[in-house]
Parts: C-alpha cells; sequence; structure tokens
C-alpha cells in the first residue's frame, strides 16, 4: 500500500503552499488520491507556514498530517518546531542555510543549497520552492516526472514554464551531485 | 372622496395610515407620488424600499414593487435588488434614525458607490414610533424621552453628510415647501446617481410637545419662516444665518454610476474581449 | 496519466463552482477568514456568467443585500466565519419570515467572539440553529469533503428554492481549505430545482397564499408586474403586516411546518459499518473523517464500532437517532466544541441508549487516535 504524509514547512511568502498543491496535483495526474491542507499564522508574509500533503492509493479519511514521512524545512524556526514530527526511518530535507541541524540519529537528512541555488544559479529566489520539489521527487520518486511537470507548468505564472522546469531540474541535480551532503542512518549514498 | 393620486399609486385596501393626526409624513409620502405621476413612470419598474420607523411604514401604502426592511437596512436591500435587477427605478424611504443611526454606514457607502438610488430621508428629528426618543438629528439641547435634560449630542447635518460620502444629487426641502420637495424628488429620480433628499417633516405628537413646539400648525410655521432657499442664504450676513437652515438643490455632480460600471465588466466578457 | 475531468480543489471554490452551477446569479459579502476565497472567487466567476458581485460595508448589509436580490428574482448567497455569523442572524430571520430563497455559508473557526481566525471549530452548530431570534425552523447542511461540498452546496440551493427558506451550509476550516480530487458532474446529471412562479394573473396574486395541502407560496419577484409587498413584520396571504393573532399564529406554525413535516425530503445522512456496530459514533464534517479512520482503527482490534453522519445537522435527523440508539449499546457525538449536537442526540436517544460526548476547543482538529483512546476508555 502507497501511503506518503509530507511536511512542507518554512515561513510565509516561501510558496510552500503553492509547492504542496503541485505535489498534490501531480499525484492525482498519477491517478491516486491526495489531501492538501496547510495551517498559516495571521501574517501574510513571514510567520511560519506549512503545507501538508497526503498521497495513497487507498482512500484517505483524516485530512491532516501528524506524524510524516518527509519533512522539507527551509527555515531554523519550522525546523526545530517540526522536527519531532518525522516518523523513524523518515527523511528530512533542509537547506543549507538553517544553521543548527538537527540531532535525529533515526531518519535521514539531506542538507541541500535551495534557496542559494534559487539566488546564485538561477536568479530567482521565488523558485526555491520549486527545486525543493525537484529534490523531493529525486528522493522518493512519489510521483511521476511527468506529472510533476505538467503540474507545475499548470500552476505557476505563464511566461515562467522554462525557468521552473530549470529549477526543477536544479532540484534533481542537488540530490544527485551532493551526495557527501547526505547523512543519517539511512543515507542511500553510505 | 380618495384624490386621483391616491386612487392610482396607493394601495387604498391599506388605509387608513397609522400616523399621528398631525404628522408630516403623508406630505412627504404624497410629494413621492406626485414626482413618480409627473415624471410618469411605470408603477411594475418602481421598487420602493424602506426601513423601520414611521416613516418606512409608507411603503406597504404604495402600489408598486415594496419592500419594508430591517431597522436601518433599507439602502442594503434596495443595492442587492438594484444589481440584481438594473432596470427598476429604485426609491428608498428612510428616516433620521433609520438612515443617520442604525442604517449611517449603508448611506454613506451606497453614496461613495455612486449607484442610481433615490433615498428620501422623512426628518422629524425623533424616534416616533418607540415614542420620541433622540436621534442623530435632534438639535443639540432640545429634548427627548432619553434626553430628559436636554440633548447634549451635536446633531448631523445629513446633507453634508451625503454629499461628503460621494452622492451626486443633495437637496433639503419642508413639508411646507411641498411643490420644491416634488420637484426635487423628480430631480433625484432623473439623476442617474446616488440620489439624496432630506424631507424635514414634524412630530407634534412626541418631538414637538417634549420641547414644546406647539401644534403641527406652528411647527409648520416654524418650518416656513426659518428654512431658508440656498441662493438667499449665501447672500445673507453670518448674523442673520443663526438658526436658519438652507433648503433647495444643494449639490449636484457626475461621475460613474455604480451598475453601468458593472455592466461594462460583465459586457468585457460577452464580447469576449 | 489519468486523463479524465478530474481536478485538484479547495473545498471553498468547490462550493463556489457549484452554486454557479445551481444558478447563483448575485453574491454580496465581507472579508472574513477562513471563508474568504469563496467571496474571491464569486468576484472572480459572476461576471463571466452574466452575475454580479459585490463587496459589502459591513456582514449585515451582505446579507440584506442578498435577500434584497433573491426578491428581485435572482439567486443569491453570502459567506461568512463565527463573527459574520453572528452579524448575519438579523437577516436570516427576515429571510425566515419573508420566505426569501438564499444561501448562507459559515466556515466555522474557533470562538467565541474572534477565537482562532484560521483554525477549524464547529461551535456554530446550536447558532445556525437559534441565533435568529423568534421561533422558527431552519435548514443547516454540513458536507465532509470538497466533492460533498459541490454536491451539497447545490442541494442547499435547491432546497432553498423549493422550501423559500434560507439555508445555510456549515462547512469548516479544514474542508473550506483543504484540497481534494473532483470530478465535476455534467450538467445533464444535476438536478436543479427553481422557486415555484405564480400560477395566476398579477391581479390575482397573493405572495403569501399557500394552495390547498402545501406550505410553500408561489414567489413571483420584483419588477415582473406583480406590485406585492413584503415585510419582516406578521402578515396574512397579502403580505401586508397585521397583528391578527390567529394570523400570526398559523404564519409561525407554517413556517415550522414547511420544515419539520418534510424532513424525509430534506434529512440526509450517511453511515459507515453500522449494520453490526455496538457503538456508533455521530459525527459530521472534517471530524467525521476523523472519526472513519477511528472506525476502521476500532474495527482491525476486533471492537463492533461504526459511523453515523449527519449531513443535513437541521432539521435534527431524529427518526434516524432514535433507530440507531435501538440497535447499538453506546452513542458518542464527537464534535469539535464542548458538546452541542450531543445535546440534541441525548434528548432524543438518550431514553434508549447511553449517551457520551468528546469534545475538543483547542482549534485543532480531532485525531483518530483520541477517538480511539477515548471509546477503549470508557
Amino acid at each position: 500500500m502507497l501511503h506518503q504524509e509530507l511536511r512542507l514547512t518554512g515561513s510565509g511568502g516561501q510558496g510552500l503552499i503553492l509547492a504542496g498543491i503541485i505535489l498534490a496535483e501531480a499525484a492525482l495526474y498519477d491517478g491516486l488520491n491526495v489531501v492538501q491542507s496547510q495551517s498559516y499564522g495571521p501574517e501574510a508574509r513571514g510567520g511560519a507556514s506549512k503545507a501538508e500533503v497526503i498521497i495513497s492509493n487507498k482512500e484517505i479519511n483524516f485530512p491532516k498530517v501528524d506524524k510524516c514521512d518527509l519533512m522539507l524545512a527551509l527555515t531554523q524556526t519550522a525546523c526545530d518546531k517540526y522536527i519531532d514530527s518525522i516518523k523513524p526511518n523518515g527523511i528530512l530535507i533542509m537547506d543549507k542555510s538553517i544553521p543548527n541541524v538537527p540531532v535525529r540519529e533515526d531518519i535521514t537528512i539531506y542538507l541541500v543549497p535551495i534557496i542559494e541555488t534559487a539566488m546564485n544559479s538561477l536568479g530567482y529566489p521565488m523558485v526555491s520552492n520549486v527545486i525543493a520539489l525537484g529534490t523531493i521527487y529525486e528522493i522518493t520518486k512519489i510521483v511521476s516526472k511527468a506529472s510533476l511537470e505538467k503540474a507545475v507548468c499548470n500552476r505557476i505564472p505563464r511566461g515562467t514554464e522554462e525557468l521552473n522546469i530549470k529549477a526543477l531540474e536544479e532540484g534533481y541535480n542537488l540530490i544527485r551531485n551532493h551526495k557527501e551532503e547526505c547523512f543519517g542512518h539511512g543515507c542511500r549514498f553510505n | 372622496m380618495p384624490s386621483q393620486l391616491v386612487n392610482e399609486y396607493f394601495r387604498t385596501e391599506n388605509l387608513p395610515h397609522i400616523w399621528c393626526p398631525g404628522c408630516g409624513n403623508g406630505i412627504v409620502t404624497r410629494a413621492i407620488v406626485k414626482a413618480i405621476d409627473n415624471l410618469g413612470l411605470n408603477k411594475d419598474e418602481i421598487c420602493v424600499v424602506s426601513g423601520i420607523g414611521c416613516s418606512s411604514r409608507a411603503s406597504g401604502y404604495l402600489d408598486f414593487n415594496t419592500i419594508h426592511t430591517t431597522h436601518g437596512r433599507a439602502l442594503a436591500f434596495a443595492t442587492g435588488i438594484k444589481l440584481a435587477k438594473p432596470n427598476l427605478e429604485v426609491i428608498v424611504i428612510t428616516g433620521d434614525g433609520d438612515a443617520s443611526a442604525i442604517g449611517g454606514n449603508h448611506l454613506i457607502h451606497a453614496a461613495r458607490r455612486n449607484i442610481d438610488i433615490t433615498t428620501i430621508v422623512f426628518n422629524n428629528n425623533t424616534y416616533g414610533m418607540t415614542g420620541g426618543q433622540y436621534s442623530p438629528t435632534t438639535p443639540t439641547g432640545d429634548k427627548g424621552t432619553t434626553a430628559p435634560f436636554g440633548n447634549i449630542d451635536m446633531n448631523f447635518d445629513l446633507c453634508e453628510l451625503a454629499k461628503a460620502a460621494g452622492a451626486t444629487y443633495v437637496s433639503r426641502s419642508t413639508i411646507f415647501t411641498a411643490n420644491m420637495l416634488i420637484k426635487q424628488v423628480e430631480n433625484g429620480i432623473k439623476n442617474k446617481g446616488f440620489s439624496f433628499i432630506e424631507a424635514l417633516t414634524i412630530c407634534p405628537t412626541y418631538y414637538g410637545r417634549k420641547n414644546r413646539k406647539g401644534e403641527s400648525v406652528d411647527m409648520m410655521v416654524y418650518l416656513k419662516e426659518n428654512a431658508i432657499n440656498i441662493a438667499a442664504y449665501d447672500k445673507l450676513p453670518d448674523e442673520q444665518r443663526e438658526g436658519k437652515f438652507i433648503i433647495g438643490e444643494i449639490y449636484q455632480s457626475s461621475r460613474p454610476e455604480y451598475t453601468e460600471e458593472y455592466q461594462k465588466i460583465i459586457d468585457s466578457f460577452s464580447k469576449g474581449v | 496519466m489519468v486523463e479524465k475531468k478530474i481536478k485538484l480543489m479547495q473545498g471553498n471554490e468547490a462550493c463556489v463552482e457549484a452554486a454557479i452551477t445551481a444558478g447563483m446569479k448575485f453574491y454580496a459579502g465581507y472579508p472574513i477568514t477562513p471563508s474568504t476565497e469563496i467571496a474571491e472567487l464569486s468576484a472572480e466567476k459572476l461576471p463571466k456568467v452574466g452575475g454580479r458581485f459585490i463587496q459589502m460595508e459591513d456582514e449585515i448589509a451582505s446579507i440584506s443585500a442578498i435577500i434584497g436580490a433573491s426578491i428581485a428574482g435572482v439567486k443569491s448567497m453570502t459567506a461568512t466565519s463565527g463573527p459574520g455569523f453572528s452579524l448575519k442572524q438579523e437577516g436570516i430571520g427576515y429571510a425566515v419570515i419573508t420566505e426569501t430563497p438564499c444561501v448562507i455559508v459559515n466556515v466555522q473557526r474557533g470562538g467565541p467572539s474572534t477565537g482562532l481566525p484560521t483554525a477549524p471549530g464547529q461551535g456554530d452548530i446550536m447558532q445556525a440553529r437559534w441565533g435568529t431570534h423568534g421561533d422558527h425552523s431552519i435548514i443547516a447542511l454540513y458536507p465532509w469533503s470538497v466533492k460533498e461540498i459541490y454536491d451539497i452546496t447545490i442541494k442547499a440551493f435547491n432546497l432553498s428554492e423549493k422550501y423559500r427558506t434560507p439555508v445555510i451550509l456549515l462547512l469548516d476550516e479544514v474542508i473550506g481549505h483543504m484540497r481534494e480530487s473532483i470530478e465535476l458532474p455534467e450538467a445533464d446529471e444535476i438536478e436543479i430545482y427553481n422557486r415555484k412562479r405564480p400560477s395566476c394573473l398579477p391581479e390575482d396574486y397573493k405572495p403569501y397564499r399557500v394552495k390547498e395541502g402545501d406550505l410553500v407560496p408561489e414567489m413571483a419577484g420584483f419588477g415582473e408586474g406583480y406590485r406585492f409587498h413584503v415585510t419582516g413584520l406578521v402578515h396574512g396571504e397579502t403580505g401586508f403586516p397585521t397583528s391578527n393573532s390567529k394570523i400570526a399564529e398559523e404564519l409561525v406554525r407554517r413556517l415550522v411546518g414547511k420544515i419539520e413535516d418534510n424532513k424525509d425530503d430534506i434529512v440526509e445522512t450517511d453511515e459507515y459499518l453500522l449494520d453490526d456496530a455496538d457503538i456508533a459514533i455521530v459525527a459530521f464534517g472534517s471530524t467525521a473523517r476523523a472519526a472513519k479512520s477511528a472506525v476502521d482503527t476500532l474495527r482491525e482490534e476486533g471492537l463492533k464500532v461504526g459511523l453515523f453522519r449527519p449531513i443535513t445537522i437541521w432539521p435534527l435527523a431524529d427518526k434516524q437517532l432514535v433507530d440507531l440508539s435501538k440497535k447499538v449499546n453506546r452513542l458518542v457525538v464527537v464534535e469539535m466544541n464542548v458538546g452541542q449536537y450531543y445535546l440534541e442526540v441525548d434528548r432524543v436517544a438518550g431514553k434508549y441508549t447511553k449517551v457520551d460526548k468528546y469534545g475538543r476547543v483547542s482549534g485543532e482538529l480531532i485525531t483518530p487516535q483520541e477517538i480511539v483512546d477515548f471509546i477503549k476508555e470508557v
């Protein structure tokens, strides 16, 4: 049975809710059941932001994620707040800008320069969320590549398709080419 | 024998009305009907919306599409009606408390939108239906059952309020100058936008008695003697303006009307733009 | 890849899509979390179908405007959340007594007062029933998924038109904001009900006359030649105010009766694994989804537990609840409040079986595990 619960965390304005929607839509294209939800504070920008996606080949009843199989963290605050919600043997993808790497012996941690790649390689900090989706794909293959690319193009502003597909590819490559930044007991590069 | 006007425009089966002897509301109601008659409007296309209070009972006596709403909300209901059926000629009948206290917010926003509604405020300076409490237009110092020691509130100038909020036709008349009132209602209806007409009327039963203003006729005389036409008022020296109030067409302007602007948005889609 | 008409859609969005399909041509609203998407999407979509949207100056103005539009002949809706729902009550009562079809959506959040604006709650169950003053009955519906929000929004419009009454559509922050897959039905798969038009000439029309054996009067619109009167005062069949005590009694009895006597048509419920159940969980909206998960878990552990889910919250599904209470040993009402629907379940079912309640008012959705633990513990 396929049943994956993902939590994308960071601060408001980082596009995490959109990333959650894209991931959910990709899974839907693959014929899977999905529920996407989010929580946010009163601020439109800044503050803690969290998007959740449940992907399953069975009917999804409870719509909220409690313990997750995979978590993305783009800020220290979000990482610290939700680190304990990752299931044993789960995965944490954290941005390399986060100074304090959490101590969890039972999970696999990927420390990846998502924001830096968006800023420096692509020159657009706002595509961090799409790069992050690329890393999630490369690690989990939870959705098909074709569906993910279609979902990205369906949800981003028209005219930015090329940039965003490039951002996805940067995400794939960040995992493939940064083996040294993966650690933890489940690291597949060990 | 009811007049031709009564037979044509009133629901005579609902008469006599509930208003007290000496009340001015009948004069204002007649002025509205007379203006409609002068303009030759189709009764089926007129919608009269009223709120709550003595004046707002008028809607039930008139043979149009009529609705007696909740307290203060006549303009909010009227906005929905006008947007749903922009071809209707929407007229709001309201009182001073209804329009400027509980409904004050709706008044300024209807004026701001310049939606094509003609609003006639029956201003009797009091809450008549509940027994003579002070209203936002009770003059400072006057008494009401809830101002037994004199009203310490400043009273609203409703016309200045409507003008500042964006109404494109603003006028005031009295029940003594009824012919002027008829003309104003005609011009208000003709204005494509938000029209605001303040009709100064009298409540001898509560406001008059509480403030020793005399009988109905005395109160009419007061209106006659203190109302100054706007042109004459402008020429009066300050010391002679004391205690007087302006009547006449106070303000007129032209700007886009709300339902027409919305129609442009609809049309932009139906034309495939 | 699956190439069907399946879409990923937010609950609030499904509500707007369905409203437009049901014939909504007018929306008036005021921004409030977590219902705002309903206003935003109505603003975007209505002019494209020849409808109209307006953002009014406040919540009372919004419900007043939709009632006005409906009396002018146009299907109308407004949406709000907690604090705004309190303000809507004046208009809901007016729509009840004037028998004006309209739909009021309440995307529930934590309360009382400003409470928890971005968190879910189910504390408006009793306010939906008794929020406006005076004796009346009300229809309130509560779906639990994005797909069901679509179907039940259409049902809300249909019932409001059929019974000439305001219908309250209860959602909560969780189902309003979450996205799920939905396959939109084809137009010919959807049944749309429109208010009964006058069957007589304008000069014979009495706006509140009911035909023999019927409880719902025929409805003309303003500007159609009928020139009728509408008032929130007690009125007879002519629509004009009266204080005649016999007419007052008859009016209120009919307004209540047209809903309470048609429960067979109005009340919709859903059930899951109740056939052999010893224990039935009673839950609605997002809480029912947690309850369904809990049922699965408890079944795996050998406990015979099922789920009873009222979709029609008001009028009460009393017949179904009584039948159920005679079959099971225990009813457990789970809701995100301190026990509102529980009061009604206990009233009608308490004499046949044990009725327990489990609630939470923290702004967090009740989890399946909490329900499992509660049922096993007691």
